[in-house]
């Protein structure tokens, strides 16, 4: 294609200068050189030395031709001859009025009808697909059946038989099972606690994503999210989070500046609770709808708050928001597949090992002891909350497994001895906003260094007791008694 | 009060270097005059200008007509790019000479017609005029800011403003670009429009830097987008 003729005689020129072989032509590194493209410049500033000088000369007289930048005008050249070609073979028919996408996607844009469609999504898909059938009908047939415990099941009971026999010491039988091992935490959890919970959502979210939905909502949130120095863009980060949290932290990536990554990274950590957390509190939780409702209530309101006061203490601008809006598809069922699929493996590779390194800590730190004093000193921030000491050991687990925590509550509230409602919720929102679970923990290192993360943990440990205590109160001064089941 | 062409162009002058380019003190070796120049003397005799040794400073009363004759002068440029599509090789030539034509009440009817702009196409501010802060003039309007658009209302992109900032090269590199054929969609929560074949959606601050040349529509009445924006719009008209 040809430019106007000040770039044409521009290129010429430029051309004229370049010495040097250069993989692509000399018109197209004199194209980049116009649109000032910082790579190339420096490329050329190298190889041409004292030529390069006549090229900045080149490139300042044609810049003076125009009251625009030249990679605006080259832009404009470009667009009109894209038009110019289109418009040979392409013919647009009139439209017929609005397809039936077209109006759902409209329905979807509008916040009278957006929210309760969100509403529903959420209902169905996390509630009843991740929920009722990941968590409850997948985990029981994997957890019961095929993994089982000491005695029934499919795995655990051989492999335990199996190195009891081989391995006489108990201290490294430990390791391997019995009730914190590699075999029967480590991947026990992994595979038939997670797996599900985790393989569901990322159906479900694959399915959205090729639905088109998701820059829906995010149009949709956008005012909200920017109250929490997010853009409606940070929608997609949480809701991944709200299947596996350190996912969504590597996700974060996508967000454009440092201080945003920041937030959403802080807030992930804070008060999106995983998948695998939901499942069993929710499981718990709605026994009773109040319960439900005010933990619910309690931590979106943590994520608003929080988010708003990071907002205003992280320093830097904040950001515009602007994305496509695709048309509303039907999903593709290889694509949703191939999604899920290699979502499942990134999870399986690189959130296995992390299970293992887990339990092998578990392991080192009950062997030492050294658990033991970290229990007792976790007591007294307990009782301070108003739980008694038997919530400690779960707490400090679910640092290693956030779920695992909401798991050996869920085995405390199920006991005779349990506990009550009002203390089953001040345990369910502590240990929603507690640190996030090492694996989530490792990646914040990964991606903000050490720094950071303590720094960020610190504030998180802070906010839980405080909320738990908060909420603690509250409930006694009110006098609230609220009962599950 | 009648100036001459000459005597307004050193007015300008002295508001570039004075109040944009920040300088501190104006020669008249900086503007390539004497003290003797007729301009010079028409200024002073009008009370516009003070001048002390070789140092000219502006008065207050010189300060609102020098404000005023590069609002002018920056209006008729966006009136020759985004109305008339002149080429903006031609543009500075012409619009020293369109701007003398333009005389206060015009100036505004223009401004109006532009939607308001808020800076001229090299990227420099235009001071704002009375009729900015009105918003009563939804209909006269050519050349329209997104963010003043009615939901289905249709338009060209005229041009995006301040086109240096990371943002708009970003909503260039995606095919925002001015000539394209625009009709927003809904006003709120986002703004969502549709460029082609390709829909969008911005937050307000984007918004406001895309403007339009607007193309009236008469048949489109879409009962669907009788949104809370639309209907505040339409109270303000009133």
């Amino acid at each position: 294609m040809k430019y106007d003729l000040p770039i044409e005689e521009a290129l010429e020129q430029i051309g004229e200068c370049l010495e040097t072989d250069y993989l692509l032509s000399k018109r197209s590194i004199g194209l980049l050189l116009l649109q000032d493209d910082n790579e190339i410049h420096q490329m050329v500033e190298a190889r041409e030395g004292p030529r390069y000088t006549r090229i900045r000369e080149i490139i300042r007289d044609t810049e003076a031709h125009y009251s625009h930048s030249l990679n605006y005008v080259i832009t404009m050249n470009r667009q009109a001859e894209a038009h110019k070609i289109s418009s040979q073979v392409m013919h647009v028919a009139e439209p017929r009025g609005r397809s039936f996408s077209e109006s759902l996607s409209r329905l979807m844009m509008n916040p009278w009808a957006g929210i309760p469609i969100l509403l529903a999504v959420l209902y169905v898909v996390l509630y009843q697909f991740v929920g009722v059938f990941g968590g409850g009908t997948l985990v029981d047939y994997l957890e019961g059946q095929v993994f089982g415990d000491a005695e029934t099941g499919w795995i655990i009971p051989p492999i335990t038989r199996l190195v009891e026999r081989i391995v006489p010491w108990t201290a490294i039988q430990d390791l391997f099972v019995h009730d914190y091992g590699i075999i029967t935490l480590g991947f026990r959890y992994a595979i038939a606690l997670i797996l599900p919970i985790v393989g569901t959502f990322f159906l479900a979210f694959s399915i959205m994503e090729d639905t088109g939905y998701l820059p829906r909502l995010a149009m949709l949130i956008d005012r909200v999210f920017k109250k929490i120095g997010l853009n409606g863009r940070g929608i997609i980060p949480m809701v991944l989070g709200l299947g596996c949290d350190t996912m969504a932290t590597l996700v974060t990536r996508t967000l454009e500046s440092r201080r945003e990554r920041l937030i959403a990274t802080f807030l992930l950590a804070l008060a999106v609770p995983c998948a695998a957390q939901q499942g069993v509190f929710v499981g718990v939780l709605s026994q009773n709808f109040w319960i439900l409702s005010l933990w619910g209530t309690i931590v979106v309101g943590q994520l608003l708050f929080v988010g708003f006061l990071a907002a205003r203490i992280i320093p830097g601008e904040n950001p515009s928001f602007y994305m496509e809006v695709p048309p509303l598809r039907l999903p593709k069922l290889s694509n949703v597949l191939t999604k899920t699929y290699s979502r499942m493996q990134w999870y399986l590779f690189e959130i296995i090992p992390l299970f293992i390194f887990a339990s092998v800590l578990i392991w080192v730190g009950r062997l030492t002891r050294l658990f033991d004093l970290i229990i007792s000193g976790l007591r007294p921030l307990v009782n301070f909350v108003g739980l008694p000491d038997s919530v400690a050991e779960p707490i400090l687990y679910g640092f290693f497994r956030r779920d695992y925590a909401a798991a050996a509550l869920y085995d405390e509230a199920s006991s005779a001895t349990g506990l009550s409602g009002n203390q089953f919720l001040i345990a369910a929102v502590v240990l929603t906003l507690f640190l996030p679970c090492i694996a989530q923990f490792l990646i914040i290192k990964k991606e903000h260094g050490i720094k950071i993360t303590l720094t960020m943990s610190g504030i998180i440990l802070v906010i839980a007791f405080a909320t738990g205590f908060l909420l603690n109160t509250a409930l006694n001064t009110f006098g609230v008694q609220l009962n599950l089941g | 009060m009648e100036l001459t062409e000459a005597a307004q162009e050193i007015l300008e002058t002295l508001w570039t270097k004075l109040k944009e380019a920040e300088v501190s003190e104006i020669t008249f070796a900086d503007i390539q005059c004497s003290p003797e120049d007729p301009p010079i003397s028409e200024l002073r005799e009008h009370n516009l200008i003070r001048t002390s040794g070789n140092v000219l400073q502006l008065t207050t009363q010189g300060e609102e007509e020098s404000k005023n004759a590069i609002r002018r002068h920056r209006l008729a440029e966006r009136l020759l790019i985004d109305v008339l599509n002149a080429k903006h090789q031609l543009l500075e030539e012409n619009a020293c000479r369109f701007e003398h034509l333009l005389y206060p009440g015009m100036e505004e009817t223009i401004c109006t017609l532009l939607g308001h702009p808020k800076t001229c196409p090299h990227g420099h501010p235009i001071p704002p005029g009375e009729c900015c802060d009105q918003t009563s003039d939804v209909d006269q309007r050519l050349v329209s800011s997104l963010i003043d658009m009615r939901p289905d209302e249709l338009g060209k992109i005229a041009y995006l403003q301040s086109r240096q900032s990371k943002e708009i090269q970003k909503l260039m590199a995606i095919g925002i670009l001015p000539g394209s054929s625009i009709q927003l969609i809904r006003r709120f929560p986002s703004y969502v429009f549709q460029v082609g074949n390709t829909q969008y959606a911005v937050d307000k601050s984007i918004a406001a830097a895309i403007y339009v040349r607007l193309e009236r529509n008469e048949n489109t009445h879409d009962p669907d987008n009788t949104t809370p924006g639309r209907r505040r719009r339409r109270g303000r008209r009133g």
